[in-house]
């Protein structure tokens, strides 16, 4: 059974319009991502599931039931804030245990069940520390714990790792997706880091100005975006303006900035002026390419090479390369033909 | 940049204001210890008028004034606080509703009304309802005028607590009661117990407004004090005096450091 379905929520503040029309299904047991910049409404639709915010349109069902009459303390749900809002009174365990205790579990139980959470966050040394005397690493995992105590049918994460420094971050993310592995609850996280989400996720869902932009997993949205904002979201890409001149049998036939026609999935769209979309490194160089460039500039990257190139009609595209001794590396000022890989161009919604 | 310090005349002023506020407490505090009768002769340092408060003359009088005042300063010190610790849950963590700032200037209302105006109004309208006047009056006049006091320490603790706390304990299954009494209220305490203490403070010391709505018979400590000092200032009131300071220093210096502790632990 799918953990979440949320059908048709909108999210109103005055005219502001946080969430449109969104709808969305959550699988069971897995760790679904919500991705997109600040203001796109994530944060708002995490905290509609956890019941902080009321819906304006629209239901969210959990396991089928729908929760929209809940109260935050009756849905079985919890969450990790953004700063952890650990409970500054209380101690590592007493925090820990705090749901449990809500729940009604005796003292003893839910004793033992704190010191095994945090022995599964590798903090079973900390119990009876204040959260003031712990690291931002360690206030975090204390917040994990404490929100997975109570054994929820779903846990929302709410950036949970951007208060980290970078080092931990890595780890963090590894040890998040591990968890969920471990505990077989389903993770709805939030957060602006395409990278993060591309690491961790099962699923993904973009948003934008409050709407859903597409959903997938991270090699299909990284792979086949359906629009230019996820294309621009997600990784670094080359948008090129093109020509789409005719539709045949699902491909279309496109024409270039400088008059080479490729063939490419027409993703839906008709004929007439489009973007097409080619990552940096699934573009080569290639004698007889259809797109003609001049190096302006190589940026050393370490592992990587990055070309920038730009096209007779001005528009830039970047090219990777390996760094190995095999690649031939061309001046600046010199003129080069690119191709795409098979398969790398893509055609953009606006 | 130089600081206020150092503008010209600032150690004079200074020095200027601590005399005119201080110097007549300590001209009282040090004739309480007077061995003579007389409040300007100096004779010898003693104890006798303290003694004298306590077994003198007019000890039962003052014994009665102060139960009076200092039950009546518990009662109005709690029930106030209770008053204010809900008008700041409605004022900070309610969100805007309509007629905050209305209410805002409701409950700050007594400390910009003249207390002499609050006096005269509160003893009309105990008349006007047939409300005898006497230890129930002067109590509900005091829990007014205690309000503001009491609230304005919880309210600026408060604001200083994260609405994420209590959304958190109401995330783990705490109803609204539970995250209040076991999340806001304790980070919220040490305001609650300044506010308290001041309260407090204010109530034992108030003297206009005790003095419309006490009624005939009825004393507290101040009005007892006044009643006194008409018929000739004697040491022994020098020595209530002094003691009422100390009480009054002790609670103003508690409250300070409880929100200061507090303000420490939050950090």
């Amino acid at each position: 059974m799918s953990a979440i379905e949320i059908a048709g929520v909108s999210k109103s503040y005055g005219a502001m319009r946080a969430l449109d029309d969104v709808s969305l299904t959550i699988g069971g047991n897995a760790f679904f991502t919500l991705l997109g910049p600040s203001g796109c409404g994530k944060t708002t639709l995490l905290r509609c599931i956890a019941g902080f915010e009321e819906v304006s349109a629209g239901s969210i069902r959990l396991l089928g039931r729908d929760i929209a009459a809940l109260a935050p303390n009756e849905r079985p749900v919890n969450t990790v804030f953004q700063n952890y809002a650990l409970f500054p009174h209380m101690t590592v365990a007493e925090n820990v245990a705090f749901g449990l205790r809500m729940k009604g579990v005796p003292e003893a139980r839910r004793r033992a069940r704190a010191a095994r959470m945090l022995e599964m966050v590798h903090l079973a040394e900390l119990a009876d520390r204040m959260p003031a005397q712990l690291s931002g690493g360690q206030q975090q995992r204390v917040a994990l714990a404490r929100a997975l105590a109570p054994e929820p049918e779903v846990l929302l994460l709410d950036e949970p790792l951007s208060a980290l420094d970078l080092k931990l971050r890595q780890a963090m993310r590894l040890e998040l997706k591990q968890l969920q592995e471990e505990t077989g609850i389903t993770f709805v996280f939030v957060t602006h880091d395409q990278e993060e989400a591309l690491t961790m996720s099962d699923r993904i869902a973009v948003m934008s100005h409050g709407r859903l932009q597409q959903v997938g997993t991270a090699r299909e949205i990284y792979e086949s975006p359906v629009n230019r904002f996820v294309a621009d979201f997600i990784g670094e890409t080359n948008v090129l303006p093109v020509l789409v001149e005719g539709v045949e049998g699902g491909r279309a036939s496109v024409v270039l900035p400088g008059g080479a026609r490729i063939s490419c999935p027409a993703a839906g769209l008709g004929p007439g002026a489009h973007h097409l979309s080619i990552r940096p490194e699934r573009i080569g160089i290639a004698a007889g390419g259809p797109l003609r460039a001049t190096v302006e500039r190589v940026v050393y990257l370490g592992t990587d090479l990055q070309l920038v190139t730009r096209l007779a009609d001005g528009t830039a595209v970047q090219v990777r390369l390996q760094n190995s001794a095999r690649t031939e590396v061309p001046a600046p000022g010199t003129a080069i033909a690119l191709e795409p890989e098979e398969g790398a161009a893509r055609l953009l919604a606006d | 940049m130089r600081g206020v310090r150092h503008y010209p005349g600032f150690g004079a002023v200074t020095a200027g204001c601590l005399v005119l506020l201080y110097a007549p407490l300590v001209v009282i505090a040090v004739y309480s210890f007077n061995g003579s009768a007389s409040i300007t002769q100096w004779g010898g340092f003693s104890w006798r008028w303290y003694v004298d408060v306590f077994t003198g003359p007019e000890s039962g009088r003052f014994g009665q004034a102060a139960w009076n005042s200092i039950t009546i300063a518990l009662l109005a010190a709690t029930a106030a606080t209770v008053i204010a610790l809900s008008a700041a849950l409605a004022m900070v963590r309610a969100g805007s509703f309509r007629g905050r700032s209305a209410t805002f200037a409701l409950v700050n209302l007594p400390l910009m009304v003249p207390e002499i105006i609050t006096a005269v109004a509160t003893l009309i309208f105990f008349t006007a309802i047939g409300l005898r006047t006497g230890y129930l009056t002067i109590l509900i006049a005091h829990i007014t005028f205690c309000i503001p006091f009491a609230y304005l320490p919880i309210a600026a603790r408060m604001q200083g607590i994260e609405g994420v706390y209590e959304q958190a304990a109401r995330d783990l299954y705490a109803t609204r009661w539970q995250a209040f009494r076991l999340i806001l209220l304790p980070l919220v305490m040490p305001g609650v117990v300044s506010g308290y203490l001041l309260a407090f403070i204010i109530s034992l010391d108030d003297f206009i407004i005790t003095n419309f709505v006490k009624g005939a018979g009825m004393e507290t400590l101040p009005t007892a004090i006044f009643g006194s000092v008409k018929q000739g200032i004697k040491p022994n009131i020098m020595a209530i005096s002094t003691m009422l300071l100390a009480v009054s220093a002790i609670f103003v210096t508690l409250s300070y450091f409880i929100n200061r502790v507090g303000q420490r632990a939050r950090g």
